[in-house]
């Protein structure tokens, strides 16, 4: 096990370095570098340019620029934000808990919903049910999320009235039950892609499960069905969900962008997209490393819980 | 040129229109529904313009917010007075083109990627596959939009970082199959006459992975029209006055109580489309997948 978690600790470390290169080449690919936002001021002139690139130490070769830029990286000085001079850590950090919780209800709706969905059909192979949900959950994964976020609000918001269209908690209101109002639709909508790969993965895992010799032993033991599902089939079959609930991290950030834009979600995607929008690169730049880094541990903290739950997994 | 006359002599091709795996395709109803859906499309897409009495471009503010059915607009007319149906196949060829071309080019550099690293393995593999997995660790639309906001929003350029987002799944699959092929007698043989490493990796791997990559292909092109929609809702993507699908639904939400076909038109062609691809992708998986027979 110890030398599994090294290995896994050091393939980890390396993925970081590769995230880091690549998160350096995007900054430099804006035109002009990171200079680019100081070029549009009115009356900058060619020299107060060259002056700004050698204070902000624009001027060395690129290697030693990245080395810099990770030196920082690593003691967590990412910079300070253009649009009000704060740290962009502390930015990004008031605004993880919307993130997060946003996420958070989302997966647990969907790992319920999709996993419950999956087995079922999975049990019931060819069934009108089996059938109906495969379908679905493939029309689920081609429907934009925001646009399935528009249709939401439509409905519920502006023709129903029975939900809030977006924002995370009522000015003046702010208690739970409001909360929760506020993050039925968001989440709801978010969790629709993930419910259809959760099922359409469980599914496969159940399959998998099921034709194997453990189960045959244990029904031939003249163990009760209920028995035999729940705890050798459903049981083994959701080892695997592990591993990919790190792997769906990146794909549940990317929603979450899109969703808290749609429903005025005060969370890291509406951040980015803000930020984008007055070129604030320090915060833009933090935010796709720091999604990039917390997608690496997760992934790392799904596989050695998987590892520490299945001992199969340490051998290759 | 002995590796000529070595490669030269292979059994004759079995044709395609008579193989099982068409026959198992034309077998499975969804992928033929996909089909349908998206030859439909596409030629709505390519001759709805021909056929509509109204321009893209065309503003008629007398004609604002008109709900769909209004007179000849079929679909109704934007904020600006423009026919959305004119606007809508317009959109679609774009965002077709862009989904297919980055599809195109992803297919192209993941499968280079994959068949190195699958061939070559060692060192070089695993730091190919390494990269793979970095790019994997970003979020597609967080790293999508940093380009997209700091290069030129052509067209040409949109395409381009989609696939830049877009090669590692093939990649994937590809370097898995070149990886379990590697040891197969019939490379052993390509390696004792002498070819070179280029000539059985491109001439004798590549054509035994055709399958699963043009599996991949298909559910990338379903992939990167869903991007791009993602990108140029947001603004960072195709810009108008050029329509997507995408940029259509820019201005959606802002109306949605006013004129809710804005969002519904262009959102319902997406689905359509990506629904469509990834039916016929799931169709060619089974057909293609030796497996499935015995299932």
């Amino acid at each position: 096990m110890v030398r599994y978690l090294l290995s896994r600790c050091g393939q980890s470390l390396v993925l970081l370095f590769l995230v880091s290169l690549i998160g350096f080449m995007v900054l430099n690919l804006a035109p002009g570098g990171p200079l680019s936002q100081f070029a549009l001021t009115p009356g900058m002139t060619k020299e107060a340019l060259d002056r700004i690139a050698e204070q902000m130490g624009l001027n060395r070769p690129l290697p030693i620029q990245y080395l810099d830029w990770l030196w920082h990286l690593i003691r967590g000085d990412w910079g300070v934000s253009y649009r009000d001079g704060r740290p962009v850590l502390e930015v990004i950090g008031s605004h993880l808990f919307a993130t997060l919780l946003l996420m958070g209800t989302a997966t647990f709706f969907a790992v319920l919903i999709g996993a419950s969905v999956g087995i079922k059909g999975a049990l019931a192979q060819g069934s009108a049910f089996d059938t109906t949900t495969t379908v679905a959950a493939m029309i689920a994964l081609s429907i934009p999320t925001f646009w399935f976020g528009l249709v939401a609000i439509y409905v519920f918001s502006l023709w129903l009235g029975w939900l809030p269209a977006g924002n995370m908690y009522t000015v003046g209101d702010g208690s739970v039950g409001d909360y929760a109002r506020h993050l039925i639709l968001p989440s709801m909508v978010l969790a629709l892609v993930e419910v259809a790969v959760w099922s359409r993965y469980m599914r496969a895992a159940t399959l998998e499960v099921i034709s194997q010799d453990f189960v045959r032993t244990a029904k031939a033991k003249g163990l009760p069905p209920r028995r035999v599902v729940m705890k050798h089939i459903v049981g083994n079959a959701l080892v695997p969900m592990i591993t990919l609930a790190g792997l769906q991290l990146p794909t549940l950030l990317g929603g979450a962008l899109v969703t808290e834009t749609v429903f005025t979600w005060p969370g890291m995607g509406r951040l980015f997209l803000d930020s984008l929008g007055y070129n604030d690169y320090p915060v833009v730049m933090g935010l796709l490393m720091f999604s990039a880094i917390l997608v690496l541990i997760g992934n790392l903290a799904a596989d050695l819980l998987a590892a520490s739950i299945d001992p199969r997994i340490r051998l290759d | 040129m002995i590796a000529a006359d070595v490669t030269e002599p292979r059994s004759a091709p079995t044709r395609w229109w008579r193989s099982r795996s068409l026959r198992r395709f034309l077998r499975n109803r969804l992928a033929l529904v996909g089909v349908a859906m998206i030859v439909t499309l596409t030629l709505a897409c390519v001759l709805g313009p021909y056929l509509l009495p109204f321009d893209e471009l065309y503003i008629d503010l007398r004609a604002r917010f008109a709900p769909p059915g209004t007179g000849a607009h079929i679909f109704g007319t934007d904020p600006l007075g423009r026919d959305i149906a004119a606007r809508l196949f317009q959109a679609g060829q774009i965002s077709l083109l862009v989904g297919f071309s980055a599809m195109l080019m992803s297919t192209v550099f993941g499968t280079l990627v994959g068949v190195v690293a699958g061939y070559l393995g060692g060192r070089i593999g695993a730091a190919l596959m390494r990269v793979v997995d970095a790019f994997l660790s970003f979020p597609s639309v967080f790293l999508l939009l940093s380009l997209a906001a700091f290069v030129s929003p052509s067209p040409l350029m949109i395409t381009l970082i989609i696939a830049v987002t877009s090669w590692m799944e093939v990649a994937r699959i590809v370097e898995a199959n070149v990886r379990s092929l590697r040891e197969r007698d019939f490379v052993l043989a390509a390696q004792m006459v002498g070819l070179t490493k280029r000539q059985i990796m491109f001439w004798e791997l590549l054509p035994n992975v055709v399958g699963p990559i043009t599996v991949a292909a298909t559910l990338t092109v379903a992939r990167a029209i869903l991007l791009e929609a993602y990108i140029s809702f947001l603004g960072y993507g195709i810009q108008p006055p050029l329509p997507s699908w995408g940029n259509m639904l820019n201005g959606a939400q802002q109306y949605l109580a006013q004129a809710p076909w804005l969002a519904i038109v262009p959102g319902v062609a997406i689905a359509m489309a990506v629904a469509g691809i990834n039916f016929i992708g799931d169709g060619l998986r089974d057909a293609l997948d030796a497996r499935s027979d015995q299932r």
